[in-house]
């Protein structure tokens, strides 16, 4: 069995993020980026796999600036075969990803296609579905929990009510919750042996597909600021005012 | 259980400017070495905080090429003031009366993490392997006692010392030379002084603590290149210390406060001076209706020639502030720190090839303009131990009249940890509350630095005695870790009408100042996880 695994390079979790001046998007300058959390759940799963002796080939695959390699490369660190990045420039939206990864599973025929349910910095959590719909694969998203009986996948997902589990068949997508399990630490000899590793780069148009945006971004602002909240003297003055201001009650 | 190990001809722990330099300096003398370099933080320049106006002397040795090769160094220093603070009032002094050193017009207004993350790109360039997220955690001798070079800290250890599922042993870095390059109070820099005694017949070190934050402030407030310092308010006479503002590119002015922590107040706090000094009318009007997007805090080196210690020793070399090359009135460290690391590369060269002793880099680097420079700063700093205006006055002399040639030193007389005095001796002071537009409390500013390290580890900040906090220190000194701590982490809160040392590791931004002021020097700052601490953009 072969993996593809969906990575993302985004703003890294710990940083604050800070919206442009002119509203036209967030500040990525000067400011670390990593690789998107639910990601790393999906390439740990990809390697327990394997480990697992369940899987032959894992594939990690980036699409974005030529620096989002170093995403492929931690990918590469903690136990994936080889590397692809398809180079784009500016925003790439979910759909265009979808479709350059079809791209790509045709030529590669993975069995599996892992990928975080969603990334933190669009918090989109459309391209897993949308690759299921251009392939006309099963789908599974959210997992937390992935047990592999021969074609069939046995999937546990979290959703609203709980938990829920349900059979998919093979070929299929699965989109990872972080719930999923524990992503291991690069060790210093399987970063330098991460170098070494194949890293394909190919373009999106020479893949054929057409990435320009869709959507028009019109604007992109701060939340508001919350108010500093007030003391009160008594508990009528609390219901007065919850009653009369905040006409909560 | 056996470690890994891995064979390099040189080991360099530390990714600023000194170990960079180390790294391209040997590259370009035998470009078949074997050099890799550990860095703590996630990636090069996260943990890099300075000023910074930098003296390009040592970068035009080592890259003359710089300016071909994209450097992030752009804005030349354009204009200078100094203001001497009071309460309400400020006097600009003449910039022609500041001793040369002081002058800048040739420097660059950079930032120090954007350089490290460029020359680790010069460096990576020239085949240097380079591991950001990896802390060297522990020294490894020979059996000789020489340094053989250093283990990385295990990965995946909770709280209670267990391995947890995702344990990844550390890896032994074997060197021919080993290189520390921590920067200021580097942990393991500590141990080796202390073990081959590098100290000996110096004066105790001395350390200040620096605070930045980066504002983006209105067009009308900003001058590029503008370089701005202040003595003064809000500190007394009798404590160390001043400003800087600094008009970078982008409508960004790099704002910090510098406090020797040789300070003697146990109430005093240094984090409260700084964000009282933003109040000024001198300095607010420059910040008004701008926003504060960074914010960090690290010590740093003031002790000079008389503090540094030896640093060679058997298998090992100490350079830039690991060992102590910051030129206090110059108020530069970088590019001396760069010269350190040239130096010792070319030591190395000659020792792996010619056999020679590593203790030549004692004679080079006494032959080296860093030296000259610190002999000529020398006295400066020990001099505002009689308080700022003798100091001054006797600056003026020793640096304008004889260029720092004067015929004898001034001592520095005690660490920073002996100097504070008993509370019960010293006056309280009451700090401004913060605003939330020029002021702000620890909470917010830590949340700006980006810091975290990974739940459920070993808490990183080692008490010797963990009873003495409250049996002690809370005493005789107020526990002065709630105030000298940039961020926060320590407290003292009363559970139940008993008081509780409350460490809160978690929030600790790698600055070292706790590790250096505790009076009892109780605390020991050993490394986190990898990749733990600030993510610092560009400090």
């Amino acid at each position: 069995m072969k993996i593809l695994v969906a990575v993302k390079r985004v703003i890294d979790y710990n940083v604050q993020v800070r919206v442009k001046e002119d509203g036209s998007g967030v500040v990525t300058e000067n400011v670390k980026m990593s690789s998107n959390p639910p990601d790393d759940n999906a390439v740990e799963e990809a390697v327990k796999i394997k480990e697992a002796g369940k899987a032959t080939e894992i594939v990690a695959i980036t699409v974005g600036e030529e620096k989002s390699q170093e995403t492929v490369r931690k990918a590469l660190a903690v136990g994936a075969d080889r590397g692809i990045l398809i180079k784009t420039e500016g925003t790439v939206e979910p759909l265009a990803v979808a479709k350059v990864l079809q791209k790509i599973v045709d030529k590669e025929k993975p069995d599996l296609v892992f990928m975080g349910k969603q990334a933190i910095d669009d918090d989109c959590n459309q391209t897993g579905q949308m690759l299921s719909a251009l392939l006309n694969w099963p789908q599974a998203t959210f997992a937390s929990k992935i047990e592999i009986k021969d074609k069939v996948l046995e999937v546990t997902r979290e959703i609203d009510e709980g938990l829920e589990t349900i059979e998919v068949n093979v070929p299929a997508i699965v989109t990872c919750d972080l719930r999923l399990n524990e992503p291991r630490y690069a060790s210093l000899p399987n970063i330098m042996k991460a170098k070494k590793k194949p890293l394909e780069i190919l373009t999106a148009s020479d893949l054929g597909i057409d990435t320009t945006p869709r959507v028009q971004q019109i604007k992109v602002e701060e939340p508001p600021k919350r108010k500093a909240g007030i003391k009160v003297a008594s508990v009528a003055e609390l219901v007065s005012k919850l009653k009369n201001e905040a006409k909560v009650i | 259980m056996g470690r890994e190990s891995m064979d390099y001809d040189v080991v360099i722990i530390g990714g600023g400017p000194s170990g960079l330099s180390t790294a391209i300096k040997l590259k370009q003398l035998d470009p078949n070495l074997n050099v890799c370099l550990l860095e703590k933080a996630s990636e090069i320049g996260a943990h890099i905080l300075s000023g910074n106006v930098f003296e390009t002397r040592a970068l035009d040795e080592l890259l003359p090429n710089w300016k071909e090769l994209s450097s992030p160094i752009k804005t030349k220093v354009s204009k200078e003031k100094f203001l001497f603070l009071g309460k309400t009032k400020s006097i600009s002094w003449p910039t022609w009366l500041l001793p040369k050193v002081q002058q800048n017009h040739n420097n660059y207004i950079i930032s120090l993490a954007n350089l490290c993350r460029w020359l680790a790109e010069q460096a990576e360039a020239l085949g240097v392997e380079i591991f950001p997220g990896f802390p060297a955690s522990e020294i490894l001798y020979n059996e000789d006692g020489s340094v053989k070079g250093v283990a990385t800290q295990d990965m995946g250890i909770d709280k209670e010392g267990n391995q947890k599922d995702s344990f990844e042993p550390g890896i032994e870095l074997l060197g021919k030379v080993t290189v520390f390059a921590e920067g200021c109070r580097g942990h393991l820099g500590k141990q080796l002084i202390e073990k081959f005694n590098l100290s000996k017949d110096k004066n105790p070190q001395q350390y200040g603590i620096g605070f930045k934050e980066i504002w983006e402030i209105e067009d009308k407030n900003h001058e590029e290149g503008m370089v701005m310092h202040t003595a003064g308010w809000p500190l007394d006479n009798s404590t160390y210390g001043g400003s800087f503002i600094y008009h970078a590119e982008n409508k960004q002015v790099f704002l910090g406060y510098v406090i020797g922590l040789d300070y003697k107040n146990p109430y005093l706090s240094p984090y409260d001076e700084f964000q009282r000094f933003k109040t000024h009318p001198s300095i607010k009007k420059i910040i008004e209706g701008g926003k504060r997007i960074s914010y960090g805090a690290r010590a740093l080196i003031e002790g000079g020639l008389q503090s540094l210690p030896q640093m060679f020793m058997p298998g090992a070399l100490l350079v830039g502030c690991d060992a102590g090359t910051l030129n206090m009135p110059k108020i530069k460290g970088s590019h001396t720190a760069m010269k350190s690391g040239m130096i010792a590369a070319e030591t190395i060269i000659e020792n792996i090839k010619e056999n020679k002793n590593l203790s030549i880099y004692e004679e080079k680097f006494k032959k080296s303009w860093v030296y000259e420079e610190l002999h000529a700063a020398r006295n400066v700093k020990p001099s505002f131990s009689w308080g700022l205006i003798l100091g001054i006055i006797f600056t003026g002399i020793d640096q304008i009249l004889f260029k720092g040639k004067l015929p004898f030193t001034l001592k520095h007389k005690h660490a920073d940890h002996e100097t504070l005095k008993p509370a019960n001796e010293m006056p309280k002071i009451n700090y401004p509350k913060y605003d939330n537009v020029t002021t702000f409390d620890k909470t917010s500013s830590v949340y700006l630095t980006g810091t975290n390290h990974t739940e459920n580890q070993p808490v990183h900040l080692k008490l010797k005695d963990p009873n003495l906090p409250i049996n002690y220190t809370l005493e005789e000194f107020d526990e002065p870790a709630q105030r000298y701590c940039p961020a926060g982490v320590y407290e003292v809160q009363k559970e139940n009408d008993v008081n509780k040392f409350v460490i809160n590791s978690q929030n600790c931004i790698h600055c070292k100042t706790c590790d250096i002021k505790e009076p009892s020097q109780n605390i020991t700052w050993v490394t986190p996880e990898g990749s733990g601490g600030p993510k610092y953009g560009n400090m």
